[in-house]
């Protein structure tokens, strides 16, 4: 720690604006730049990479259960002599894309659910957390299962699916914000000046909620990535969209002759998953400083 | 008395909720697109026009829906959870083969990730800046990240290739003679892959909890009146911290029953382990809704059963949880 001279009357009453100390913080933590790196690098392949890297990944290119290096593929070939790297590259967009959209569903359905139940209270909570109850019960992987095979797969159905199945953690999370916030007094005067309940819900306690949710938010696309990967890996995927997921599921079976078509699209969702986590952490740490002690 | 009454309340409250899974899976058949006889019959083609007329009659189609799902809930009251025509067997028998290899791969993985998390918490937290510490915390964040049927998949090629120790598929090898104890030890071997994949997920996640658990409770008032009192560190740790810093892992091991049912489905299906994971992942790839639906109910099931029994030996393990209280 710098030692600070004698502060100027002007100073003392200055207060760093809780953002800027937040970001601050962010960018002093080490691990979450790290993710915050490997995050943007991994978007940018999502975006650029196509157009630099133009190999149809869905192209026979190469003889099949090719060892990487050979021929200049990096990563080998699979079983249809498609490029690994091309793969990679061209499979991530869809992969981020469902994990984006997929965060999104499960926060605007656990949200809404979240804050109308810690709102009114009463027996709008009490319906509203049986049927929260009830959808934690049924196993996620399972039920998303099913809903995809009765809807056929597109990533859209996907997508949607793994919100449908992971909101409830989301729900909870809100519910008990808004039944801490709704109690203070700067609800209690917007109410007095006669905002109606609308307003209260969106604009005046869902901001105070924020911070807690952004971070769940980072931590559910997280497991949104898994949780396509493993449907794909199961074969719940759309066949026409290149993903990781979907690059292990259509290998699976080849595992022993091209371990290498199993082995870096599993460490691409590793990696992907790593990054966004550690942002989430990070993000964790700087929304609320004396968590990090622990 | 109490004890009785609260038991009978929450298996109450676990019947209606089966209830609500059926309405739930009686809703799914209707809404998916198609002839509801023909989803319930599967996409596997080769069905009949007399088969279909058949599935009509039996589950009344042609009659109001009020009476389609009494019809329904009757039938699963009966133990008739329908027909697979795929495996060619009803699928309440299907899924009674396969449950007791669920249940032990589950058992198994969370005992082992329930226990060893405690124990590497623990020991952690005795040195929250020891090396021990931040590999928890790196263990953790890793084990987060990693897709649990790819681990299962690098596991496979790494024990099958290289260091052939344990066997990678099946349950048990169908060749081998022996009496009633090779066989168990057969299985036991069997499982060692699947176990450790499915545990080494949830052990990463446990020990996190752990350390940060037993951080906080050795932090607390009457540890320093045992330190105070002159109890040795050992003492302190194990006999007086470690009952309410295991309180967290056991409620979060509860919560996470039906994600820890989900990542049996992968594990299975990548170990050939012949659960209902791995009948799920056989029923989906041919179409076959009812036994689809079936597990859905099924492992619905497991989940509520594991759920009061975590409720209970919570109450086992902290009295202060007044039974028969709110």
């Amino acid at each position: 720690m710098e030692s600070t001279p004698r502060q100027q009357p002007d100073d003392m009453l200055s207060v760093e604006h809780p953002l800027k100390e937040m970001a601050r913080m962010f960018f002093r933590n080490k691990s979450a730049m790290f993710g915050l790196v490997l995050l943007t690098a991994i978007i940018f392949m999502a975006l650029a990479g196509p157009y630099i890297y133009s190999i149809d990944p869905f192209d026979m290119v190469w003889a099949p259960f090719a060892p990487p290096g050979e021929e200049g593929y990096l990563m080998g070939t699979d079983y249809l002599g498609r490029d690994i790297v091309a793969g990679i590259i061209h499979g991530a967009s869809a992969t981020l894309a469902v994990g984006a959209v997929a965060a999104l569903c499960t926060i605007f359905i656990g949200v809404t659910l979240g804050a109308l139940a810690g709102f009114y209270g009463r027996w709008v909570d009490n319906v509203l957390m049986r049927i929260t109850e009830f959808f934690q019960v049924l196993p996620p992987l399972l039920f998303a299962m099913v809903l995809i095979t009765l809807f056929s797969p597109t990533l859209w159905t996907i997508a949607l699916s793994i919100g449908l199945v992971s909101w409830t953690g989301v729900a909870r999370l809100t519910r008990s914000e808004f039944l801490r916030i709704r109690e203070q007094e700067f609800v209690m005067a917007a109410r007095s000046i006669g905002a109606r309940n609308w307003r209260l819900i969106w604009r005046v306690i869902l901001p105070n909620a924020l911070p807690p949710l952004i971070v769940t938010t980072t931590l559910i696309t997280g497991v949104a990535i898994l949780f396509e990967a493993g449907l794909s890996y199961l074969g719940l995927t759309d066949p026409n969209v290149m993903s990781w997921g979907f690059m292990i599921g259509s290998n699976r079976d080849y595992i022993f002759e091209s371990w290498w078509a199993i082995t870096f699209p599993g460490l691409a969702i590793f990696l992907t998953v790593l990054a966004v986590s550690l942002v989430g952490d990070g993000l964790t740490d700087a929304f609320n400083p004396k968590l990090r002690q622990l | 008395m109490q004890v009785l009454s609260t038991v009978l309340k929450r298996v109450f409250y676990a019947v209606i909720l089966l209830l609500a899974v059926l309405v739930l899976n009686f809703m799914l058949i209707h809404l998916a697109p198609g002839d509801p006889a023909e989803v319930i019959a599967g996409e596997m083609g080769g069905v009949t026009a007399e088969m279909l007329a058949e599935i009509r009659a039996t589950y009344g189609l042609d009659k109001p829906l009020t009476k389609q799902l009494t019809t329904y809930l009757g039938k699963v009251a009966r133990g008739n959870l329908g027909y697979s025509f795929y495996f060619n067997e009803p699928v309440t028998k299907l899924i009674l083969q396969r449950l007791p290899a669920t249940i032990l791969l589950m058992i198994s993985a969370m005992f082992i990730a329930v226990l060893m998390g405690t124990f590497l918490g623990v020991l952690a937290a005795r040195r929250p800046t020891g090396w021990l510490s931040h590999f928890v915390t790196i263990f953790a964040l890793l084990g987060y990240a990693t897709p649990v049927f790819w681990l299962g998949m690098m596991l496979l090629i790494f024990f099958a290739s290289w260091f052939p120790l344990f066997p990678v598929s099946g349950m048990y090898n169908v060749v081998l003679e022996g009496g009633r104890l090779t066989r168990m030890l057969d299985i036991l071997h069997h499982l060692v892959l699947p176990t450790v994949t499915l545990g080494v997920i949830y052990l990463a996640m446990y020990s996190r909890l752990g350390r940060a658990s037993m951080l906080d409770v050795l932090g607390s008032d009457y540890i320093r009146t045992a330190r105070a009192k002159g109890v040795s560190e050992r003492g302190v740790v194990y006999r007086h911290a470690l009952k309410n810093a295991v309180l967290p892992i056991i409620t979060m091991a509860g919560l996470q029953m039906s994600q820890l049912l989900s990542g049996a489905v992968l594990v299975e299906t990548v170990f050939n382990w012949p659960g209902l994971g791995r009948l799920a992942f056989e029923s989906i790839l041919r179409r076959d809704h009812p036994t689809i639906l079936g597990i859905l109910f099924f492992s619905t099931l497991i989940v509520i059963a594991a759920n009061l029994l975590t409720d209970l030996s919570y109450r086992l393990i902290d009295p202060r949880i007044k039974v028969g209280a709110k």
